[in-house]
């Protein structure tokens, strides 16, 4: 029997049924149409966290004081506090062959003040390295001086929120602002970057390093920012990192370096992950819709019984009964895996119209699996009621009618 | 040219054994006309499915053109009724879905054939039982008899050596039943060998020989 026929005959007893059908398309495309979206999502979630990474710069390794791995022996009873980073650590760092920038990094909260206005503000200690390492974007004016880091200068750079919340509509620039009890003069405007990884920069004020840690009242650094001098140098840089603070502190490996790759690449697994595990839920609708073509091609199947005995006196042979049955359920999930496609086109334009920020872009894969699996269960749970077709007595099968 | 020699169907019906067909022997030549009569349970429709091939016989041997059908696989029966024998069945079995012209293909769509070509043969079949002009009517669109014509030219449409009617006229009015009983008799005329079983007397008497059963017997064989 030809392909064509084959298929034509199964598509003429489809339509014969045309509400079961409906039904059953229904289910399969709700199911395809869920896995579909659901990876195009989770997909989506994952390319937002590695654009948001890359945001963070090029090449980067950040280092935190403490070590986080656990070590073997009794735990320390007394002063087993880490040593803390400071500014000679950081400028020491600078001698790595890898390492092109250092930015040591101090941050605290304060509020600061402008004639009567006040509001609280991320008060960032930094070099002017950071606005390298960070490719900061300064809408007026210019980023932190590069003076010796260890002198505080009084002046400070503030993001976007709070220059129209302080000033308004007056100049900002070369103005003076007061941060707990000191003055510093406004010598920039960040550019409207928005988010950069949850820290919201318009709120964000920067000042020199050394002005920091006197406004804070402290000699240590919350991280230090190390730019590598290119991206293979990355794990050099990182050796070389290791290597000098060990050094500076009497042979102890007392810091932690995460390099962004290894964030990235975290990141990358987990919501990698979490989207085959939601496609995966997603795919149970995808069998309970197979579950439903097996109920209606066994109805089908106890419908047309006479119409089988009848194949089977025109000359029809098994094998050509069981692939007239099975083709009308693999039509059945493909017809319905079609529309599920269809469907999550509509729901994914639908969802880049709400959100267009969110990178949404269905992987190819998505659409292969979901047009597999569907087509496999039309198969597999259509064997059953292909064989029983296949099977019937012909004497029997045409006495009902 | 059909043979059977000592032909047996055994049923069992719960602990009981039911002897539908006993010792049938029975020779059919080309073109022959029979009729197949008796009453209900002497085993002429379970003769017929054995012609059929439908049904295998518990012991005996059924020759057809001299091929031994007996040790023949499903496959090779599917073949040969196929090929070989027609079927014309008292309510029709008609495809509800397909209109006249597909229901008529059915046979040459399962062999492969390409639908080209079976519009051809399709339409001279359909010409031949005098309803080319049906051939889009699905079959609740046509009177009982055009159904059965439409039947017969499915059963005919390869050119098989038997034509097997199992009481073509049973729901049909006398007048339908009669045009009917005359495609077949023109088929026959032709060169096929026509077998009908009927429980009615005066379609059976037209018949050229006729075959009486009782109790899974042959009681009367007249020609």
């Amino acid at each position: 029997m030809r392909v064509g026929d084959t298929v034509r005959y199964g598509f003429s007893n489809v339509s014969g049924s045309p509400v079961r059908a409906f039904l059953l398309l229904l289910a399969m495309s709700i199911g395809v149409a869920s896995v579909v979206m659901l990876s195009t999502l989770g997909e989506a979630a994952r390319l937002y966290v590695v654009n948001q990474f890359s945001a963070l710069g090029t090449h980067l390794l950040i280092v935190l004081p403490g070590r986080s791995e656990t070590t073997g022996g009794a735990p320390p009873l007394l002063g087993a506090v880490p040593r803390d980073l400071t500014l000679d650590d950081s400028n020491a760092l600078l001698r790595g062959p890898s390492v092109s920038r250092v930015a040591p990094i101090v941050v605290g909260s304060a509020p600061i003040s402008f004639r009567s206005l006040e509001r609280e503000a991320t008060i960032i200690g930094t070099t002017v390295d950071y606005g390298e390492i960070r490719e900061i974007a300064i809408s007026q004016g210019r980023f932190l001086p590069s003076a010796d880091i260890k002198r505080g200068d009084a002046v400070c750079v503030i993001g976007e929120t709070i220059r129209q919340e302080l000033f308004g509509g007056e100049r900002a620039l070369g103005q003076s602002v007061r941060i707990n009890s000191y003055r510093y003069r406004v010598i920039g405007i960040l550019g409207d970057e928005g988010q950069s990884l949850g820290m919201e920069m318009g709120d964000a004020v920067f000042i020199p390093v050394a002005s920091a840690q006197a406004l804070f009242n402290t000699e240590s650094l919350f991280r230090i920012m190390v730019q590598a001098t290119q991206r293979e140098t990355i794990p050099s840089a990182k050796e070389d990192v290791i290597r000098i603070l060990r050094e500076r502190h009497d042979g102890e490996d007392d810091v932690t370096v995460i390099t962004q790759d290894a964030i990235l690449g975290t990141f990358d697994r987990i919501l990698k992950a979490l989207t085959y595990t939601v496609v995966g839920i997603a795919a149970i609708s995808l069998a309970v819709a197979g579950v439903l073509i097996m109920n209606v091609m066994l109805v089908s199947v106890s419908q047309r019984t006479s119409e089988i005995g009848l194949l089977k006196a025109l000359g029809g042979s098994k094998r050509q009964i069981l692939i007239l049955f099975l083709s009308e359920a693999a039509l059945l999930s493909v017809i319905g895996a079609v529309s599920g496609i269809l469907i999550s086109f509509a729901g994914v334009s639908a969802l880049d119209g709400l959100f267009p920020t969110f990178p949404l872009t269905t992987p190819l894969w998505a659409y292969v699996s979901a047009l597999i699996v569907a087509i496999v269960t039309g198969l597999v749970f259509g064997i059953m009621p292909a064989r029983r077709a296949a099977r019937l007595d012909p004497v029997d099968a045409l006495m009902r009618h | 040219m059909i043979e059977l020699d000592s032909i047996e169907r055994v049923f069992q019906v719960g602990d009981e054994e039911v002897h539908a067909l006993k010792h049938v022997t029975l020779t059919i030549k080309k073109g022959e006309y029979l009729s197949i009569m008796g009453p209900s349970g002497s085993g002429k429709s379970t003769l017929l499915n054995i012609l059929g091939l439908l049904d295998r016989p518990t012991s005996g041997t059924y020759r057809l053109d001299s091929i031994d059908t007996t040790s023949m696989g499903d496959n090779e029966q599917a073949d040969t009724r196929r090929h070989r024998i027609g079927f014309v069945f008292q309510s029709y079995h008609l495809v509800p879905r397909l209109t006249a012209a597909e229901n008529v293909a059915l046979p040459l769509m399962l062999s492969g054939m390409a639908p080209k070509e079976r519009q051809v043969i399709v339409e001279k079949a359909l010409d031949n039982v005098d309803l080319l002009d049906r051939a889009d009517h699905r079959p609740d669109q046509l009177s009982g008899g055009q159904r059965q014509r439409v039947a017969i030219a499915r059963a005919t449409i390869m050119q098989p050596t038997i034509l097997l009617a199992d009481e073509p006229t049973g729901n049909l009015d006398h007048v339908s039943g009669e045009s009917v009983i005359e495609v077949l008799e023109a088929l026959n005329k032709q060169g096929i060998i026509l077998i009908v079983v009927t429980h009615d007397m005066e379609i059976g008497e037209r018949a050229t020989r006729r075959i009486r059963m009782v109790d899974g017997s042959i009681s009367k064989d007249i020609s």
